[in-house]
């Protein structure tokens, strides 16, 4: 018997690995390592500092990375801020002009903001109409006074893959800073950041089966990146960023990702398979858009808009699955999809889309189920929409004179 | 199993409040901003957190602002409400933990002055000192509930009702505060308080804000407008939930414990004075039931408490916090102790697990290590 | 977002749906709302030769509550005058489906709907035979 709803908003979070539960559940109580990692004067503090740098050689582990250039974040939103905010501080002197993408995560885009408040010009580019960034474009906006570019690995809504190897490759030469969000690439995607000459990246743990509120900051080392600190203290991760560290949350999250590093090659293909039999069963039918390139995107991800069927129907239609009609962040607002807008999509394509994320947990069984009841529904929401009847007739509906309201 | 006498650093995770977490890290695990079932049951739980963690400090759910701990609390309060203001004065106590120091300091750098609060010798800050720090017209003072180190409590509804008075905006971090005293937000004039849940036997990673509403307080973290836009990430929901758990806890065993921790601190107390040559900082002050902060003259701190930790007591040499220069604490300098005393500090802070046997245990390695450390031709000069 | 009863019912189990000969006389068609806002109501109504509207159907492009609000009106308007259906307003769909304010505007809609099809049969008949006025 499937358990309903079936989730499949993996690119939302993911529940916590049981293997990553149980590990991290026994650094918390008095019989177990609960200790302050920074108290220098006991065993308990000693043993919660070895399990915490023992848990950031894993996390270096999955990017290439040396533990060293890791700093410990409470997620992956404050591994941004401290990223974008934190190098244009420090570098304020060598330039004010940052560069990035429109279909980034609002925690790139409210730090960026937040920096023009201050002073600083942003540059905000048009991705194609596939999601990709095109690099003639990025090194065109690149200027003399530019210090960082921000562009994320994997895009949360429409699973796009970015070219990070050469947009990195393209900074280095300029002698441009690259920042790159891979909260939602991290365990899913190879990273390698001296192979794609990465400086700083962002990382989350709960969207590849850790605990929420933990994150961290890859920071590159040789040659030595500099960001000023957000969160001053007891300097903490060598100045970076203060307060006690979670030692729970860094087990946690150092589990989750050397499990990721372990499984990611056979765990993709199982969940591309699973994408590939829920897409196949869902493009027969007429009027469906993928969103966002096919072919480079992460294996878990299909957005698909459904034209004629609007979306907020569409998924209380579907309450029997717990998908996304956007970022789940932005979702509680009726605005269409800022992600879905910035390919070019006319809102009603962006309001008639659907996120599915398919993850670790994810059955056969649970996919045939969706591919059914999606068929079923939009089926059934297009025999009540005026406008696939228009479409039907051969109406051209971007002709039609709309009655504003 | 080594005794922990090291409750101010961090304590252990109540057995109870790891049960209430531990749906919240398996089968609850929606994203508390998605629409649908799964996020909508961790929206609740945080609601509910919120409720509990409001309810420790007299406040209105909505004046609660989730963070990831003490340090962000600290941080966020100061810088949120420096950036919604024109650069001023900034008066600090002088005894605060590095968490509102070096954000102050930070702050420096875009203006600010920062001015610090004298205390006395016990570590207290004096009302009539300190209406001369307001009549200097600071934008923002920021005077920690109880000292991290002594134990030490300030009067923080007399301090901060003379800075309100004035229109001065006072912050105070009551994470060493919360649990161990009854803190009542309305009543005690405050405009923004710091609270930790590791503090209290809740989880590490978790903390908050209060806020008193009039107060402008810019957010830290962009990006997600989650905590009402005031805080943005995904929020820690095991930790908030642990958090508000350990909240309520801490309400209800506040008076056991504390009478419990009272006697501890005096059967300690009378110890220590036994075995001689021991100075307590801050015995003439008000202090935690549960800190005792104590001194040697001539023995290195950090020897003797390796020296315990082998014996199997864990204690603390001052602030546990990212410290590992070997110098007095600023804490004790700001008290005027002499230095060969300071170095020899040593800080025990009781928890809830701890009983008279592991004071006398204590006591009695404590003794036996000062014998043996102590150089003999001071043996018995006190 | 939480949906009363009545709105599920509703949604799931729309009334009337479907749709009338355009070109028909005694059908009377309103189109309102845009694909852009969300939401495109289509209401046509049946009327016989004493202007009582007969039968109704509706097609409704929307969100839960633009569904129920449309399906509503379909029943509620059946076997009423014209004068009778004109007179339905925004406020009595919003109450009857316990609509939550953010959902007021798709019983506008559905008002403006019927407003909409009357209009369009009231403007076929016009000029032609009186009938519709003596009711």
């Amino acid at each position: 018997m499937m358990k309903r709803p079936i989730y499949l908003d993996y690119s939302a979070t993911t529940p916590v690995d049981p293997r990553v539960a149980d590990k991290l559940c026994s650094y918390l109580t008095m019989d177990g390592d609960f200790g302050n990692p920074a108290s220098r004067s006991h065993t308990f503090g000693w043993r919660a500092e070895q399990a915490v740098e023992a848990a950031r050689a894993d996390v270096a582990a999955l990017i290439g990375a040396d533990p060293k250039e890791i700093v410990w974040t409470s997620g992956a939103t404050e591994a941004n801020n401290l990223a974008i905010k934190g190098a244009a501080h420090f570098y304020s002197k060598k330039g004010k002009h940052l560069i990035t993408c429109k279909t980034e995560h609002k925690a790139v885009l409210d730090p960026c903001r937040q920096l023009e408040r201050e002073g600083f010009e942003v540059t905000y580019l048009d991705p194609e109409s596939n999601g990709l960034v095109d690099l003639g474009k990025l090194a065109a906006a690149i200027r003399p006074d530019t210090i960082l570019v921000s562009i994320m690995h994997v895009n949360n809504e429409i699973g796009v893959i970015q070219d990070v190897a050469a947009i990195g490759t393209l900074c280095r030469e300029k002698g441009v800073l690259f920042h790159s969000d891979a909260a939602q690439s991290a365990g899913k995607v190879p990273i390698d950041v001296n192979g794609m000459n990465i400086d700083l990246l962002s990382l989350s743990a709960h969207k590849i089966y850790g605990p929420k509120g933990i994150g961290a900051l890859y920071v590159r080392r040789k040659p030595r990146v500099r960001i000023e600190a957000q969160i001053h203290g007891g300097g903490h991760e060598r100045g970076m960023r203060s307060g006690t560290l979670a030692t729970h949350q860094c087990v946690g999250m150092g589990e989750a990702y050397r499990i990721a590093r372990e499984e990611m090659a056979t765990e993709g293909e199982r969940i591309r398979v699973l994408r590939d039999r829920l897409f196949g069963a869902l493009k027969e039918m007429p009027e469906v858009y993928v969103n966002g390139d096919l072919d480079h995107r992460v294996p878990g991800n299909l957005n698909i808009s459904f034209n004629f069927v609007e979306g907020e129907s569409l998924i209380m239609a579907l309450k029997d699955i717990a998908v996304s009609s956007g970022s789940a962040c932005t979702s509680a607002s009726l605005e269409p999809s800022y992600v879905l807008r910035a390919l070019g999509r006319n809102d009603e394509l962006a309001h008639s889309s659907i996120r599915f994320t398919i993850g670790r947990f994810t059955t056969t069984e649970e996919i045939d189920f969706t591919a059914r009841l999606v068929r079923e529904k939009v089926n059934k929401l297009r025999e009540l929409s005026p406008l696939w009847e228009m479409f039907q007739e051969g109406v051209d509906l971007s002709k039609v004179q709309w009655a504003a309201h | 199993m080594p005794v922990y006498l090291d409750h101010n650093a961090t304590t252990p995770l109540d057995a109870t409040v790891l049960d209430t977490m531990m749906p919240f890290l398996r089968e609850q695990f929606g994203n508390p901003s998605s629409p649908h079932r799964f996020g909508r049951r961790t929206r609740a739980a945080i609601d509910a957190a919120r409720e509990q963690v409001a309810a420790l400090v007299k406040v209105h759910a909505s004046q609660v602002i989730f963070t990831s701990g003490g340090t962000e609390s600290n941080n966020l309060a100061i810088k949120g409400v420096a950036a919604a203001d024109e650069p001023g004065i900034l008066a600090i106590g002088a005894t605060e933990h590095p968490s509102v120091i070096e954000p102050a300091r930070a702050l420096a750098v875009h203006g600010w002055r920062v001015k610090e609060i004298t205390v006395d010798r016990e570590g207290r800050v004096h009302p009539e000192l300190f209406r001369e720090t307001i009549a200097a017209r600071p934008r923002l003072v920021s005077l920690m509930y109880a000292n991290n180190e002594t134990g030490v409590i300030q009067d923080v509804p007399t301090l901060a009702s003379a800075a309100r008075s004035q229109g001065v905006v006072f912050h105070t971090d009551a994470v060493q505060a919360a649990g161990k005293l009854a803190l009542d937000f309305p009543s005690s004039g405050v405009h923004l308080m710091s609270l930790s849940a590791h503090k209290i036997n809740g989880p590490q990673g978790v903390g908050a804000l209060v806020v008193d509403k009039a107060i402008e307080c810019r957010p830290l973290l962009h990006g997600g407008g989650q905590e009402r836009d005031r805080r943005s990430g995904t929020e820690n929901v095991a930790g908030i939930v642990g958090f508000g758990a350990a909240a309520s806890l801490a309400i209800d065993q506040m008076g056991v414990r504390t009478a419990h921790f009272m006697e501890l601190r005096t059967r300690l107390e009378s110890a220590l004075r036994a075995i001689g040559g021991v100075a307590i900082f801050g015995a003439g002050a008000n202090r935690l039931p549960n800190t005792v902060y104590f001194g040697l003259r001539d023995i290195d701190g950090e020897t003797l408490i390796l020296g315990l930790d082998r014996k199997g007591f864990a204690c603390a040499s001052g602030s546990a916090c990212g410290s590992v220069r070997h110098e007095p604490s600023h804490v004790l300098r700001a008290m005027q102790v002499e230095s060969d005393l300071a170095i020899g500090a040593i800080r025990v802070s009781f928890g809830a697990g701890n009983n008279e046997r592991d004071v006398d245990d204590f006591a009695a390695a404590l003794a036996m290590e000062i014998q043996r450390l102590r150089p003999p031709s001071r043996r018995r000069a006190v | 977002m939480a949906y009363s009863d009545k709105v599920l019912d509703h949604y799931e189990n729309p009334r009337n749906v479907g749709s009338f000969d355009k070109g028909d006389p005694n059908i009377g068609t309103g189109m309102v709302g845009a694909p852009a806002c969300g939401d495109v109501m289509k209401l046509q109504i049946k009327v016989n030769g004493q202007g009582v509207i007969e039968d109704a159907k509706f097609k409704t492009y929307g969100c839960g509550s633009a569904i129920a609000s449309s399906s509503l009106l379909t029943e509620w308007v059946k076997g009423k005058t014209l004068n009778e259906a004109a007179q339905i307003k925004n406020t009595q769909i919003a109450e009857e489906l316990a609509l939550p304010p953010v959902k007021i505007h798709c019983s506008v809609l559905a008002e403006d709907a019927i407003k909409a099809a009357i209009a369009d049969y009231q403007s076929k008949t016009a000029g032609g035979d009186d009938k519709a006025d003596a009711a």
